[in-house]
């Protein structure tokens, strides 16, 4: 925005970075990505395997906009939400638009935006069109232009919240004198609008936000406006159709849902009528909507609105249902459906960008001027052969704003996204938005996708204003009660994982740790304990053959190699690396249940995974800090689950998931060494070991100063239901867990559930250390106690898999009804 | 002609359905030849609800749900419907095919541009080159529209083969029409998407055709099936049918249900089953009977 000077209401701003010198600004601008990793703000790229979770890259300079201006803009955004809003209501109901020859009627029945079954269903609210936000770009004379609309599910209000809390932070005082306006309000009038959509009159509505899952190249907007808004955050799967309603399905059992806040593409939320190949939705969920039992915000069928086309005839519908210009214009767009456009389009092919009407046509977007002239040849044949899937727009000279990489500040081109909510008399803008900026000078394309940077955007007030947030009334509205109940299977099912996988990496890591430094220091080299400690390694993880395949132990080399790969192989199942993987990912799947402190943590969990990568095996010393580290996180992680978290079905489920794998664990390690018959230096070693790794050596030395005991030992691993650590507390608390569990009417499982629990909890309190302990001198094994845990490890998996079948995958999947073709004939 | 028409739809499963929800295009709409004095869905189990509506083609489309569990679903129409003959003007006195072409795309009448949305390309209708060649020899310059499509029926007729087991519901437009064999829905794709590709507006029309058993035989019970057709827009006259399985242009022996873009718009029964299991069967059984009056 500095086209040959500064904008006047710049100076403050760039005086005060000029005046914090380069070091500190450089200081503050990791400083702010820092924050966004913490919060782990991410952005996933599609159709590139590193690039799910990357994160969200934010310039530290905002966009600002001056007072006056800003009127404008806003004046300008309100008109044009009001006139698409008549678009769509006209579109889907008399279409009055098409029949009286104001628009081509190829415009709207050959887009794939259109959808023929939402025709006259109902759409509720003051305006048929929610949610609305569009790109504008101002060009080198200082004219702003819509660039697009977007009205499917306008992604970057989430992120337009998340830069500005970081912003405010990292630039405090500046923050604070440039008198910004707050965007809290525009989230307060979000609820309020939400809530007068719902079909239920003088009830508190049921609100979901549904998301098309963890894939998607916004989740993290999902989980995050779903926590700041306090709505539950769904997936198709948690939804279901009954009684000619919609239901979310939580443990609990159905709870009605009145209105959806929609984060699907439209297309893709109900496979009976929509597309019938989506597996994302929720079968029979546009016929609620016929009927009005539910609200869809934005209306299945808003995606109509997005097509470019529409933009050549914006001028002409403003005239026709308002009665006035278009306050702020579109980029000048010509649509190749009409021929008098399509030859202008041909004409100009060479200086025009040409965008497909639909992203699904698998076109991308063509910048005329790259183009070689063979290449414009085969364009004009692929718009001549189908041209109402084509428009031609005009390339602007964006201006440009200030962009603070590592050498200082450089021009950038920007892209602002401006956001509108219906209220109840009117729409309502954010005051700010989305502002992004081109990955490079040159780059005329501001996307995401291709990279981009996301700044904070400034509207300055006259006046300072109030501050308002919805964190803290969204923390008083969280101690609802009822809240605590909505936990999906879905949910319920990534909890219990991510107990267990946190659960199997701390143990993996310290058997892992305990190993490597066996085999660094040299100590207990060749001794049938050490031997025992490495395939206790592969027994563990389940990485076999592994160790027990080993004929020759003191091949140093060989045994790095093994532990590298139990390590770090990605590929390798079981392996440590694999392990944290599959924790991320579910805890990513369910980040609106977690703290913002267990996010930090996680991703600290996330850096030493990647540390642990990058190990190779003539650094393999490296690996101890790292373990040190990782085993410092995976602790810090238990303890905030532990003390940090409402004691609801949430964490309930995630308590069960741990204690089943630690049970398992405690069993196999227990197996893998004190079951064996060992003495002397041996049985010292493993017995050592095995008490470090179940964290109860201080506990085991304080109790019994002198030598191995193995009855104490097992006592105090397996029966001391004091000890955390214990094989009894686990299965005490398991046996809480389940008990208290909801109900499931149709079948006495939980009942089932519960006996088994009680029955194995019951079997560890009453054994009889003295005669676990009891060796087999044939075998040279205790057998008493192998087949002791061989009874107890396998009700385990039983366990879980019950939990899987009646509380997390309570439905099959839906699939669709055979057709039979007509056949007639004479 | 007044008909009783029973078209009954059976899926049995081999494991529960526990939660369905369908769509029925099943319910006659009332035409300037036809009226339905009746018509009813018999649903087996009982659906917890079911509701009817007017699709933007003007179909009667129904919905339902079932909420018990079931192995077999039988979904039954009844209607009783009275089709009227009429007579069309003699092919070479219509209005040239390519002046057809000119007054839709220049009308100003509301209900003519809204038929522009049958000039589109669909899912079932890939606008191909093999198709604008295949339809060529029809379309000469200056003729007469209906004695064109008249005539790309009789074509069609010749040229295809009926033959129930060589397309599915998936089989693509280019394969019919490289081994010139398939069903009757196959025959009004192809109808449609010649006359679609030369800028005319053609549609779907899904129904059942009377079936006249042979001299001296009774006829049988449930041996009739769904039909398919097409329709083209011809001005001044609005739209005119023509089957281009049997040849004809249908007078009183075909009974029209619901007509859209193509097969996907007024498909009779389709769905979504919450299990089910691998198996499972699908029995089709329609009865045209002339009702005396």
């Amino acid at each position: 925005m500095h086209d040959g000077g500064i904008r006047s209401h710049w100076h403050y701003l760039m005086e005060a970075l000029d005046g914090m010198g380069s070091a500190e600004l450089q200081h503050r601008r990791e400083e702010a990505w820092r924050l966004i990793r913490e919060n782990d703000g991410t952005y996933n790229i599609y159709g590139d395997p590193g690039g799910m979770g990357r994160p969200w890259k934010l310039d530290l300079v905002p966009l600002l906009i001056e007072s006056k201006e800003w009127q404008t803009i806003e004046a300008g955004l309100m008109q044009r939400a009001e006139l698409l809003n008549l678009v769509l209501e006209d579109f889907y109901g008399p279409r009055h638009l098409v029949r009286n020859g104001i628009l081509p009627p190829e415009l709207l029945y050959s887009h794939p935006g259109f959808l023929y079954p939402c025709a006259n269903i109902p759409m509720p609210g003051s305006r048929a069109l929610t949610f609305y936000a569009a790109d504008l770009v101002r060009d080198t004379d200082g004219q702003i232009n819509v660039l697009s609309d977007r009205t499917q599910a306008p992604s970057g209000t989430g992120y337009a919240l998340e830069n500005r809390l970081v912003i405010s932070r990292v630039l405090p005082s500046l923050f604070r004198d440039s008198h910004t306006h707050r965007l809290a309000n525009f989230f307060r009038t979000t609820r309020n609008t939400l809530n007068t959509l719902s079909p239920r009159e003088g009830e508190e509505p049921n609100i979901v936000l549904l998301s098309p899952g963890p894939a998607n190249e916004t989740y993290f907007e999902h989980a995050y406006l779903a926590n700041y808004l306090g709505y539950t955050l769904v997936e198709g799967e948690d939804l279901t159709v009954r009684d000619n309603r919609v239901w979310l399905s939580t443990l609990e059992g159905l709870r009605p849902v009145d209105v959806i806040m929609r984060r699907m593409d439209d297309s893709y939320c109900d496979p009976v009528e929509l597309r019938d190949d989506s597996y994302l939705g929720v079968p029979g969920l546009t016929n609620v909507a016929r009927m009005g039992n539910v609200s869809i915000a934005n209306p299945l069928g808003s995606g109509i609105l997005e097509n470019p086309a529409l933009l050549a005839f914006l001028p002409t519908l403003s005239k026709y249902f308002l009665g006035e210009d278009l306050r702020i214009p579109s980029l000048q767009t010509w649509w190749c459906g009409i021929p008098a456009q399509r030859e202008h389009v041909l004409a100009n092919l060479h200086r025009l960008v040409i965008k497909p009407v639909h992203p699904g046509i698998g076109f991308r977007v063509h910048f005329g001027a790259e183009l070689s002239r063979q290449q414009l040849d085969e364009l004009k044949q692929s718009i001549s052969a189908r041209p109402h899937l084509y428009v031609g727009q005009e390339s602007v000279s964006m201006s440009t704003v200030p962009v603070l990489d590592k050498t200082g500040l450089r021009p950038r081109h920007s892209v602002l996204r401006g956001f509108l909510i219906a209220g109840e008399s009117d729409y309502m803008v954010m005051p700010g938005g989305l502002t992004r900026v081109s990955s490079s000078e040159d780059t005329l394309m501001v996307s995401n996708q291709a990279g981009g940077i996301s700044k904070d955007t400034w509207v300055l007030a006259t006046e300072p204003e109030k501050h308002i947030s919805l964190l803290s009334e969204r923390r008083q509205a969280r101690l609802a009660p009822d809240r605590g109940g909505e936990v999906p299977g879905r949910v319920a099912d990534n909890m219990f994982w991510v107990g267990r996988y946190a659960e199997r990496a701390e143990f993996s890591s310290r058997l892992l740790r305990l190993a490597l430094q066996f085999l660094e220091t040299g100590e207990g080299a060749g001794s049938t304990a050490f031997k025992q400690l490495l395939i206790a390694v592969t027994n563990q993880t389940t990485t076999y053959p592994g160790f027990t395949a080993l004929t020759d132990t003191d091949n140093v080399e060989m045994l790095e190699a093994e532990l590298l790969t139990v390590i770090s192989n990605q590929q390798k199942a079981g392996s440590l690396s694999q392990t944290l993987s599959a924790l991320l990912r579910s805890a990513r799947s369910v980040r609106d249940r977690l703290s913002s402190d267990t996010w930090r943590v996680i991703n600290d969990i996330d850096k030493e995974l990647r540390s642990l990568s990058d190990i190779s095996q003539d650094r393999i010393v490296d690996a101890l800090d790292e373990l040190d580290n990782l085993i410092t996180a995976l602790t810090a992680f238990t303890g905030l689950t532990l003390e940090n978290m409402v004691r609801g079905r949430s964490w309930s489920f995630l308590d069960t998931g741990r204690r089943i794998e630690r049970a398992l664990q405690i069993i196999r390690l227990t197996k893998s060494t004190v079951a064996t018959v060992t003495s002397g230096e041996d049985e010292t070693l493993l017995s050592d070991s095995m008490l470090t790794i179940v964290d109860s050596l201080m506990t085991y030395r304080r109790r019994y100063r002198y030598g191995v005991k193995i009855p104490q030992l097992l006592d105090l691993v397996l029966c001391d239901e004091n000890n955390p650590r214990s094989l009894a507390y686990q299965f005490s608390r398991l046996e809480e867990h389940i008990a208290a569990l909801p109900h499931k009417e149709e079948s006495d499982i939980q009942s089932e559930l519960v006996r088994v629990a009680q029955e194995a909890a019951s079997l560890v309190r009453l054994a009889d250390v003295n005669r676990l302990s009891v060796p087999n001198k044939e075998s040279n094994r205790r057998d008493t106690l192998d087949n002791f845990l061989d009874i107890l490890a396998v009700r385990l998996p039983a366990l879980a898999d019950s939990l899987t079948v009646t509380y997390f995958h309570t439905t099959k999947a839906p699939h669709q009804l055979v057709q039979l073709r007509s056949r007639s004939t004479t | 002609m007044k008909y009783r028409v029973t078209h009954t739809t059976k899926y049995t499963y081999s494991e529960n359905v526990t939660l369905c929800h369908n769509i029925a295009h099943l319910l006659p709409r009332i035409t300037p030849n036809q009226s339905c004095q009746l018509s009813q869905l018999l649903i087996d189990p009982l659906p917890a609800n079911v509701n009817e509506w007017s699709d933007l083609f003007g179909n009667r489309r129904a919905s339902f749900s079932i909420q018990m569990p079931h192995k077999e679903l039988s979904v039954t129409a009844i209607s009783e419907v009275e089709v009227f003959s009429s007579t069309l003007p003699p092919g070479e006195t219509s209005i040239g095919w390519e002046q057809a072409v000119e007054y839709i795309n220049t009308t100003s009448d509301p209900d003519i541009i809204d038929n522009r949305l049958y000039v589109l390309e669909s899912d079932f209708t890939d606008f191909i080159m093999d198709v604008v060649s295949y339809s060529k020899p029809s379309f000469r310059k200056d003729r007469p529209l209906l004695d064109a499509v008249e005539n790309l029926m009789h074509r069609i007729h010749q040229d295809f083969k009926y033959d129930p087991g060589f397309s599915t519901i998936a089989t693509p437009l280019k394969e019919v029409l490289k081994h010139k064999k398939g069903v009757c829905q196959d025959f009004a794709h192809l109808a449609i998407t010649c006359l679609r590709m030369q800028g005319l507006a053609a549609r779907y029309v899904s129904g059942y055709l009377e079936t006249i058993p042979p001299q001296g035989k009774e006829k049988l019970v449930g041996a009739d099936a769904s039909h398919a057709w097409f329709s083209v827009y011809v001005p001044h006259l609005g739209w005119v049918d023509f089957d281009p399985t049997n040849a004809k242009i249908p007078k009183e022996q075909h009974i029209t249900v619901a007509w859209g873009r193509d097969y996907a718009d007024v498909a009779p029964l389709k769905g979504i089953i919450f299990g089910g299991g691998k198996k499972n069967r699908l029995d089709v059984s329609v009865d045209v009977e002339r009702i005396k009056t």
